[in-house]
């Protein structure tokens, strides 16, 4: 008997597409990964590269945008001073969830060259951190590298609404 | 809670002294070596006491007394043309004399010289502010404030500049470790989530050179990923850079370099 498959997408086949929710789902939400801008120091210059046309961040669905009300992902871009730090927990707070955190270079990652008392020693003591991007500053190539590592952990995540909130602690 | 360890002493233990190291001394010239400033000198010294005055490096330092530094400064600004202060800061002298040593340097455009105003404050005295006279005083001293802990009489907004308002120490002083105190390691942990946090947080990781090569819950190294918590202490696989899944994903179709154009006859 001819086993044979049917491309329901392709060769003139029905127009429809059976999935799961899962995946339709998180294919909308891993493929318009919408970043807060959080430049901090020299890696913001680096994320804004990447932003502009020739790194060209829009064509993996990422656009910056200046209000963690429209962002669902933060690219901690710089160092972390102590001072700022409650800033950028209340910014992730005002976050809607789903959300996730992108630790950009070695002083986000752990305070890096600034082993002083101003500076918080990696951000992850502020805020869960899903992705650690090693460099300093790491190089257009590298945040866009991380963000679709980060595609493909949000493509493996439950969509349910029920998913549990990360916490720090 | 780390243990405390006693901070008065740190600037008499640096890691490492030279015991025959002798610090190199700018040479100092007498004042009577340069007309223009010899004359500025007759001019404050004929109002005010002048403890010590010199040449160094082509600029004079006057060191006077600190109630009198305002009245100086305003008589070098307005009678001696010294119209600009370029900066102002101080020095944290309380290990050895156990006083801040508070300079003022000021320029003259009209003559070309530069002129240093300096006195010695003790730790808890204050001092008069010349932000009146000069605007670029202002910055100045609230960093001096931030930094020092001097405290400067008339100032319009005595505050901190720039650590947070409800920051505990001074941090530029000798006696301040670099690494921050017990309120600084904890400083944000506080802030946030409130002391009983501590515990739950854990202390700051000082050690810049602390690297686990095989801990995979926080780290994968670029081009060898593996699945969070995979134990790697026997190697981890080499995996090529992968940008999809291998089979794909929903609606997002793979570029095919063979099938792709490229324009190489840019009349097309």
């Amino acid at each position: 008997m001819a086993q044979h498959q049917v491309n329901y997408l392709k060769d003139g086949g029905l127009p429809v597409a059976l999935t799961t929710i899962d995946k339709v789902v998180n294919w909308g939400r891993s493929n318009s990964l919408w970043a807060l801008t959080y430049g901090l120091a020299c890696c913001g210059i680096e994320m804004m590269a990447s932003g502009a046309s020739r790194y060209d961040f829009d064509r993996f669905g990422t656009i910056f945008r200046a209000s963690p009300r429209q962002a669902e992902l933060m690219v901690v871009a710089g160092t972390l001073t102590k001072k700022h730090a409650e800033f950028i927990r209340r910014l992730y707070d005002q976050m809607a969830e789903p959300k996730w955190v992108i630790s950009m270079g070695s002083c986000a990652n752990t305070g890096g060259m600034f082993n002083t008392y101003a500076t918080v020693q990696g951000v992850d003591r502020v805020i869960p951190v899903d992705l650690y991007l090693p460099g300093c500053a790491p190089r257009p190539e590298t945040l866009q590298y991380g963000v679709l590592m980060l595609q493909q952990k949000i493509r493996r995540e439950s969509a349910s609404r029920a998913q549990k909130p990360k916490r720090l602690m | 809670m780390r243990a405390y360890t006693p901070k008065d002493n740190v600037q008499k233990k640096p890691y490492y002294t030279d015991r025959y190291w002798v610090a190199p001394q700018v040479a100092k010239h007498d004042v009577s070596s340069d007309a223009v400033f010899a004359e500025d000198l007759e001019a404050i010294k004929a109002q005010f006491d002048v403890l010590e005055a010199y040449i160094q490096v082509d600029q004079m330092v006057v060191i006077i007394n600190p109630a009198d530094n305002f009245a100086v400064i305003e008589m070098l600004k307005n009678e001696r043309a010294y119209n600009q202060l370029s900066e102002m800061s101080a020095i944290d002298w309380l290990a050895d004399e156990g006083k801040f040593e508070i300079f003022y340097q000021m320029l003259s455009m009209t003559k070309r010289k530069r002129l240093r105003i300096k006195c010695k404050i003790d730790e808890k005295e204050s001092i008069q502010s010349v932000e009146k006279l000069f605007r670029s005083a202002d910055w100045s001293e609230r960093e001096m404030y931030d930094m020092f802990g001097i405290v400067i009489n008339n100032h319009p907004f005595m505050k901190r500049i720039l650590m947070p308002d409800d920051w505990e120490g001074f941090p530029l002083r000798k006696t301040y470790p670099l690494q921050g105190d017990e309120f600084a390691a904890w400083y944000e942990v506080d802030k946030i989530f409130g002391k009983e946090a501590r515990e739950i947080i854990g202390p700051e990781n000082r050690d810049p050179a602390r690297i686990d090569r095989y801990d995979t819950e926080r780290f994968a190294r670029l081009g060898h990923e593996v699945p969070r918590g995979t134990d790697i202490s026997n190697g981890e696989p080499d995996t090529p850079l992968v940008y999809q899944e291998t089979e794909g994903v929903f609606m997002i179709e793979k570029f095919d370099a063979e099938k792709s154009v490229v324009i190489s006859d840019r009349d097309r």
